[in-house]
């Protein structure tokens, strides 16, 4: 059987614009394909969903979950998953995944921890390796995100919080959710110290824990305070209690945040940052410094216009470094 | 020196002799171990069917296609009752490999007793019910790691005073070694594991119970060929358990501490190729846990030499059988005292097994004990396996006929059904209606509060086995016992291990696999990725991890879930994680119907991703196999990993229209 090229973007954008699901796994295949001729078909795929085309931003609700390895955040996940599909929300999962890329291959276990209804089609999980840095996001996470915003209500990137991978998810998602479990005091200090971002949301696991949980969330909540937010909503779970606890309490938390936020300027930040990180990806600090350093980069990119998309973006910054392009 | 010294006065009596058996009908069964006990076999040891041993009766969707396959069916009391027709039960001793379900099998095994006249004060025998080992090795769990030792704390707190000369627990080393323990792996995993059930049955129990408990507690271990170190092993064992019972649960009787244990040999190092090399195999296995009167089995079952061809025949069985026969009643084996005592050799290898032993046991506890240690036991033990594994593939450690002497005359044992016994396709639409008739006939008001109070019971702390027993009286089915128990504990994955595993040595081999990957996948677009799946209720999940493992190492993007997945499971997976190739691995022989299922289900999703398969394939399958779909049939004989692996980045280039260099270089 001869190679079949990558599917058609334009195609696929209207398939997500029409809201079918069923063109997940399609969408994916394209936007992880790093070779020549699928670029075009990416462009195309993220043109057609593009708040130019679309005229508004994608209505769904990119969530961003992260946290230390064993905090419980792919047993959380699957317990959330059936939460939203309760309330009749669809749900799309972007897990990355941390493992090594010593040999290039990795091991993608978190499907294994997330159970959900093989008949359903409304719930899609993708696990994806990171990027090459540790923790990184790969361009293909961006990317997906930013389309099946379109036709999912929820849509999940999933990371474990080591290395880049908090910032970088803080720059693609609209709402951020930290998860931590009790007694890891390493979360505290992080807080304290500035380390760790803000999250939008703080949860703590293992409820079930009952006094080491509840003193866990005061200090939290406290070292939050101390570091000066008042908005961020410290919430308890058990997804392994039966039936589990917090979970109706956590999507309202994580609603409450999207309801206040300013989703077109969150949005008009994360394609921009997203557009700056793949363009780096792709032409490395050398490219950077021909467009003038990650200033002038920025400048560049805020004067685009406010409903471009990734690739975009990409080509107005390869654009103002003629010189990086070369002969390739 | 006298003769009392180094004989005995008189002739030890034999272990108690046994065969692991069961399959297709209860009725079937019962014929089977009648024919067995008139062959000189003294003891019984039941094979259930892996739905009856994850809990689900056989009209449930994951049943399809093992039902009666490794073992026998048992879905209420009126199967258990003609499974043990014409067997008097208060003689009888009776080993049930049973673990998720023991409790719900020994509450049948008391019904069936009572209703034949035998009070349950008077059962002899044995439930598996280890489940730390099915989380680590052998996959049929069915609640998660802590209701499930609550299960067995209930059973062993029951039978000390209902049923006194019942061992409601056989810690399994067996089953360690099988996933690829070491020796000193398998000694510490299994102490441990019996410290985490003691101390769970201590919270249960008065604490002058302690020394009955203690002496209830046996274990089932293997036996390698390397017969002189495993039998060390044993004897290792022994000192062992004797200083757990004294220093950490007070027990001063010295009956009470004896180490009991029964066997079944190693299968792991059963060879397809040459499978008749397998007898003297078995044999010497059978040696090292008999030769030695200090640490001689109380029980024996042999596996047949032709199981890593299929499911093996009676005569396959009587032929396991004689060896043991032969090894008790024709040699001067149980003539003489322990053997061993005073030996240089032996002493110098049991303290070498002591000190690793104790070195393990104290990382499991650091580790927070057996059932908080799973996931790091499991993932050592895929280490460990995969070292073996290598060891193999490199000829440092030689399988005669496998990696060496493979050049072979054609066997005159294998028969034109290929020298194993096929199970009748028939046999699950009549187990699914014999199942629906015994619904129509009971009275479903008593079932349904005999299973309200199952399920009240096990949100309380009271012992689950009355409400268990009741439920057995009313005729419930081990299906619907079993979600009632799911209903009131949650589904469970277990951990794959696999996440853990630390990277294989690199060496040119890899070197030249992982640039062949990484030119399909450039080719390709994205990196190459397969989903590793393992269908159906079989959950020796050894080669599939191996499998995941090496394929990372290769350099491939893998997709690993675990085991049980059905069908539609494997199918969702494939198609949302855009794999391009499918392995597929079952050694339950349920093949035949699950393997062209996923294929059409895949096809009909749209994946037209190549399926290759692995497991224990008889010959005869392969064709259909191919003829369903399927690309390419892997078996034991092929242990060269990195030949598999070859293959499937040679064949999602094929099927992806990617040219192969050397030819395109000739060209």
């Amino acid at each position: 059987m001869a190679a079949a090229g990558p599917p058609d973007g334009a195609a696929l954008a209207a398939r997500l614009r029409d809201g079918d699901l069923a063109a997940a796994p399609a969408v994916l295949n394209l936007v992880e394909n790093r070779g020549a001729a699928a670029r075009p078909q990416i462009a195309a795929l993220l043109g057609g969903v593009s708040p130019t085309a679309l005229g508004a931003e994608a209505a769904g609700h990119v969530i961003g979950v992260t946290g230390p390895p064993g905090a419980g955040k792919s047993t959380l996940l699957s317990t959330l998953v059936r939460e939203w599909r309760g309330q009749d929300r669809s749900v799309a999962v972007l897990a990355v995944d941390p493992s090594s890329r010593r040999s290039g291959g990795s091991l993608l276990g978190d499907r294994a921890r997330i159970t959900f209804d093989p008949h359903d089609a409304a719930t899609f999980i993708r696990s994806t390796a990171a990027g090459t840095r540790l923790g990184g996001l790969a361009p293909a996470t961006r990317a997906a995100a930013h389309a099946l915003a379109i036709a999912f209500d929820v849509v999940v990137i999933e990371t474990v919080g080591v290395g880049q991978s908090e910032t970088e998810i803080s720059e693609v998602a609209d709402t951020v959710a930290v998860i931590v479990q009790p007694g890891s005091g390493d979360s505290l200090q992080f807080l304290k110290s500035g380390i760790m971002e803000i999250p939008d949301v703080l949860v703590v696991t293992k409820a079930d824990l009952g006094q080491i949980a509840l003193r866990a969330r005061r200090d939290l909540a406290a070292a939050l305070r101390s570091a000066g937010s008042r908005d961020t909503a410290v919430v308890a779970v058990s997804a392994v209690a039966s039936p589990p606890v917090g979970m109706a309490e956590l999507t309202q938390a994580l609603d409450a945040h999207r309801a206040t936020l300013d989703l077109p300027a969150r949005r008009l930040a994360s394609r921009r940052a997203s557009a700056l990180a793949d363009f780096v990806v792709e032409h490395g600090e050398r490219g950077l410094r021909a467009v003038g350093g990650r200033r002038d980069a920025g400048r560049l990119l805020a004067a685009q216009d406010p409903g471009d998309d990734i690739p975009t973006l990409v080509a107005a910054l390869e654009a103002a470094a003629p010189g990086i392009m070369g002969t390739a | 020196m006298s003769d009392t010294e180094h004989r005995l006065p008189e002739r030890d009596r034999p272990w108690m002799m046994r065969t692991y058996a069961g399959h297709s009908t209860a009725k079937k069964s019962n014929e089977l171990y009648r024919s067995n006990l008139s062959k000189g076999q003294t003891g019984l040891s039941i094979a259930f069917d892996l739905p009856t041993q994850t809990g689900y009766d056989a009209d449930h969707e994951l049943a399809r296609g093992e039902v009666g396959k490794v073992g026998v069916p048992v879905a209420h009391k009126g199967d258990m009752k003609q499974l043990l027709d014409g067997i008097p039960l208060d003689k009888m001793n009776t080993s049930m490999t049973i673990n998720a379900t023991a409790a719900w099998l020994l509450a049948l095994y008391i019904v069936t007793a009572e209703d034949t006249g035998v009070d349950q004060q008077l059962l002899q025998g044995t439930t598996q019910n280890d489940i730390i080992k099915e989380f680590l090795a052998r996959g049929t769990y069915a609640f998660p790691p802590g209701p499930s030792m609550r299960l067995i704390a209930d059973m062993v707190a029951y039978t000390v005073t209902e049923v006194p000369k019942w061992n409601p627990i056989n810690i399994c080393s067996y089953h360690l070694q099988e996933a690829g323990a070491t020796p000193v792996q398998e000694i510490a995993y299994a102490m441990s594991n019996a410290i985490a059930v003691l101390d769970a049955v201590r919270e249960r129990v008065e604490e002058d119970q302690m020394g009955r408990v203690f002496s209830r507690i046996s274990f089932f271990v293997n036996a390698g060929v390397r017969f002189v170190e495993e039998h060390a092993k044993l004897r290792a064992m022994g000192i062992l358990w004797e200083e757990l019972g004294r220093e950490r649960y007070g027990v001063t009787d010295e009956k009470q501490l004896r180490f009991r244990y029964g066997v079944q040999v190693n299968s792991l190092g059963l060879t397809e190729s040459q499978p008749e090399n397998n007898v003297q195999r078995i044999v010497l296995e059978a040696l090292a846990v008999t030769m030695g009167r200090n640490a001689r089995a109380r029980a024996v079952q042999l596996p047949a030499w032709n199981e890593a061809l299929g499911l093996p025949r009676p005569w396959d069985q009587q032929w396991a059988l004689r060896m043991q026969q032969v090894l008790a009643y024709e040699t001067d084996l149980l003539e003489y005292p322990d053997i061993f005592e005073g030996s240089v050799v032996m002493d110098g290898l049991v303290s070498e097994l002591l000190e690793g032993a104790r070195a393990e046991m104290a990382v499991v506890a650091e580790h927070g004990g057996a059932v908080a240690g799973v996931d790091y036991m499991k993932a050592a033990l895929v280490d460990s396996h995969r070292e073996r594994i290598h060891r193999i593939e490199a000829g440092e450690q030689i399988v005669v006929g496998l990696n060496k002497y493979t050049e072979t005359e054609p066997s005159p044992l294998m028969d034109e059904e290929g020298g194993i016994m096929t199970v009748d396709l028939g046999v699950q639409q009549e187990a699914i209606e014999a199942l629906a008739a015994w619904r129509e006939s009971r009275d479903q008001a008593a079932v349904d509060a005999a299973l309200a109070e199952v399920r009240r019971v096990a949100l309380t702390d009271e012992n689950i086995m009355q409400a268990t027993i009741a439920a057995a009286r009313a005729g419930v089915t081990t299906g619907e016992w079993s979600q009632a128990l799911r209903d009131a504990f949650g589904e469970y994955r277990g951990p794959t291990g696999v996440g853990e595993a630390a990277a294989g040595a690199d060496d040119q081999d890899i070197e030249a696999l992982r640039e062949e990957v990484d030119r399909v996948s450039d080719a390709l677009g994205r990196r190459l990725k397969i989903l590793v799946g393992k269908p159906g209720l079989d959950g020796h999940s050894n080669g599939s991890e191996q499998i995941a493992v090496r394929a990372r190492d290769a350099g491939m993007d893998v997709v690993y879930e675990g085991i049980r997945l059905t069908p539609a499971q494997i199918t969702q997976s494939a198609l949302q994680e855009g794999v391009h190739v499918v392995g597929l691995s079952i050694l339950s022989g349920s093949h035949r119907e699950l393997i062209p299922d996923i294929v059409t289900s895949l096809r009909e999703a749209g994946v037209d991703a190549p399926v290759v398969v692995g497991g224990i394939i008889p010959e005869a399958d392969e064709q259909p196999l191919k003829d369903a779909g399927v690309a390419a049939v892997y078996t034991p004989k092929d242990f060269d990993m990195r030949r598999i692996m070859r293959d499937i980045v040679a064949l999602v280039a094929e099927h992806n229209g990617i040219a192969d260099p050397a030819a395109a270089g000739a060209a």
